[in-house]
């Protein structure tokens, strides 16, 4: 059996976790979040992508904020910047505005953070 | 051309847009917000990453998402706003002199006003780092701005230069666009910035962070930046010969501190904090002047915005309470003192009249430390509370609620000091 120290991400405090790789069981977490955040880390460690895309159509602006509306596999995060630098968007729009509809087949859609 | 508004806002950022969202609730009806940006949201917009929103929305947003919920509060509001303008001056009559290219010169009087200018970088020049003076040293928020809303890549081998939470950021970002960040130095022997940054933007990449060492050498013979040095720093942070290590890069972004943007409130004769670069506050975040009120990264240097907008909101009320004469200004009943392990107190006097049930008071600790007791003494030595914590930083600020009922009782000057817990 080997124990994993990480800190969780989930919220600014940052908890010291202590991981069981084998049963998974999560010491140093001050709520069930940091408990899930430590078994994903072991098992299927994901981030959220936060980046931008071109935008066309908003004076003075040409770069559109957008975020996965969910965390996706760690090791996607570059593969997914390349699909990003793909697209344009033309204003008007909305936050929440899908961008890209499943995100390399991850099931996370890509959506627009700021109205333009 | 002269004209009135019970409330003046300076600074369209997060704290601008809660204090004046605050005082519009507490039944201020005539408020005008300057901001000199093109756009309202301050320093949000450039913050594309998420981690904003989880106290105050109960869940993560974006910086540019942050802004625009409460831009979109605002503009149910009937607040106005005048944006790419800029104040020139503010006189302690609360006269507010501002200038841009659409009314020319302003000359405005307020009734109250609340100062929300923010902080802005560290530069080069502040820390005095020795070598060539080449292009491709920039202050990691002008190179978030340059790439995030600019568009605009500015290095492909980077050096971070401080370990704040702005330099992480900027070290995953720029790794994210294809740039290769060589290293993130820290010439203290901890970060300044969030340990859940230090997972996410740096350990994830594999981007080394040196902590004790510094940069002691910029080379850039044609132009720009080619390589610099970094050295180790011993306990008083002078670098220890024959510890030099070569980064063959382009680009070297500062992440060297922040520092309250206070210009205008020294010229209006505000008394200003050393420690914290910003005013010194009362309980309501009521300036030396009254009726002059100041929140957010003007005040004290905050790690997430979720408390500027707390500590805003509090202005914005406080603000409210001071035109419809609900509040007292003038001395204190009570001066917060620093004692030991205690950088600052925000705020640093109180009038017990204007608190209701509770003061919050947010402070920061010089050290690391596994865990500790803060202590709340006043000046015969009597504890009026203590609270337990478990690992704190001076990278993440702290917070205690002081209720009003212990604070009657306590005699003189309060001191908070933290007591570190024996291993």
């Amino acid at each position: 059996m080997a124990i994993r120290k990480m800190i969780c991400i989930t919220c600014p405090r940052g908890c010291h976790l202590e991981v069981d790789t084998e049963t998974l069981e999560v010491k140093g977490n001050t709520c069930p979040k940091g408990a899930e955040y430590g078994r994903n880390e072991i098992t299927d460690p994901r981030r959220v992508l936060t980046s931008t895309v071109r935008l066309e159509g908003a004076p003075g602006a040409c770069r559109l904020p957008v975020k996965t509306a969910g965390p996706i596999p760690k090791g996607l995060l570059f593969k997914a910047m390349d699909a990003l630098n793909a697209v344009t968007v033309t204003a008007p729009v909305a936050v929440g505005q899908v961008v890209i509809h499943d995100l390399l087949g991850t099931g996370v859609d890509l959506v627009a953070c700021k109205q333009f | 051309m002269s004209e009135y508004h019970d409330l003046i806002v300076v600074g369209g950022g997060p704290a601008g847009l809660a204090a004046a969202c605050a005082a519009w609730e507490k039944g201020v009806k005539d408020i005008l917000i300057i901001e000199r940006d093109k756009e309202l949201g301050g320093i949000l917009n450039q913050c594309i990453h998420n981690g904003f929103g989880l106290t105050y929305f109960k869940e993560e947003l974006t910086g540019p998402e942050y802004a625009g919920r409460f831009i979109k509060m605002l503009y149910d509001t009937g607040v106005t706003v005048r944006t790419d303008t800029m104040v020139l001056n503010i006189s302690p009559d609360r006269r507010v002199q501002a200038v841009n290219t659409h009314d020319g010169f302003l000359d405005l009087k307020a009734g109250a006003i609340v100062l929300a200018m923010g902080c802005r970088e560290r530069t080069r020049g502040a820390i005095g780092i020795p070598g060539d003076r080449p292009a491709g040293v920039l202050t990691a928020g002008a190179a978030q701005r340059y790439l995030n809303i600019e568009g605009y890549m500015v290095g492909k081998r980077v050096v971070i230069l401080g370990s704040g939470d702005i330099g992480l950021i900027m070290a995953r970002r720029m790794t994210l666009e294809g740039a290769k960040v060589l290293a993130c130095v820290e010439v203290m022997p901890y970060s300044g910035g969030l340990n859940r940054n230090i997972v996410q933007c740096l350990n994830d990449f594999d981007i080394p962070l040196y902590l004790s060492h510094t940069i002691t050498d910029i080379v850039g013979k044609n132009g720009r930046v080619e390589k610099v040095v970094v050295s180790e720093v011993d306990e008083n942070r002078a670098p220890i010969p024959g510890t030099e290590m070569e980064f063959e890069c382009d680009t070297v972004l500062l992440s060297v501190g922040l520092i309250p943007e206070n210009e205008l409130s020294r010229t209006a004769g505000i008394e200003i904090n050393p420690r914290t670069n910003g005013p010194v506050v009362y309980e309501n975040m009521e300036t030396s002047l009254p009726g002059v009120f100041a929140a957010g990264n003007v005040v004290h240097v905050h790690d997430l915005v979720d408390f500027v907008t707390a500590e805003s909101q509090r202005a914005g009320r406080a603000a409210a309470d001071f035109l419809a004469g609900r509040s007292v200004s003038g001395d204190a009943d009570l001066e917060l003192a620093c004692g030991d392990h205690v950088n600052y107190t925000v705020p640093r006097m109180l009038r017990l009249a204007n608190i209701d049930k509770a003061v919050g008071v947010f402070f920061r600790v010089n050290k690391v430390m596994a865990a500790g007791t803060v202590r709340v003494t006043d000046a015969a030595g009597a504890e009026v509370a203590a609270f337990r914590r478990q690992h704190m930083a001076p990278g993440e600020m702290e917070q205690i609620q002081l209720p009003k009922v212990l604070l009657e009782k306590a005699a003189g000057p309060i001191t908070i000091s933290v007591e570190e817990a024996s291993e």
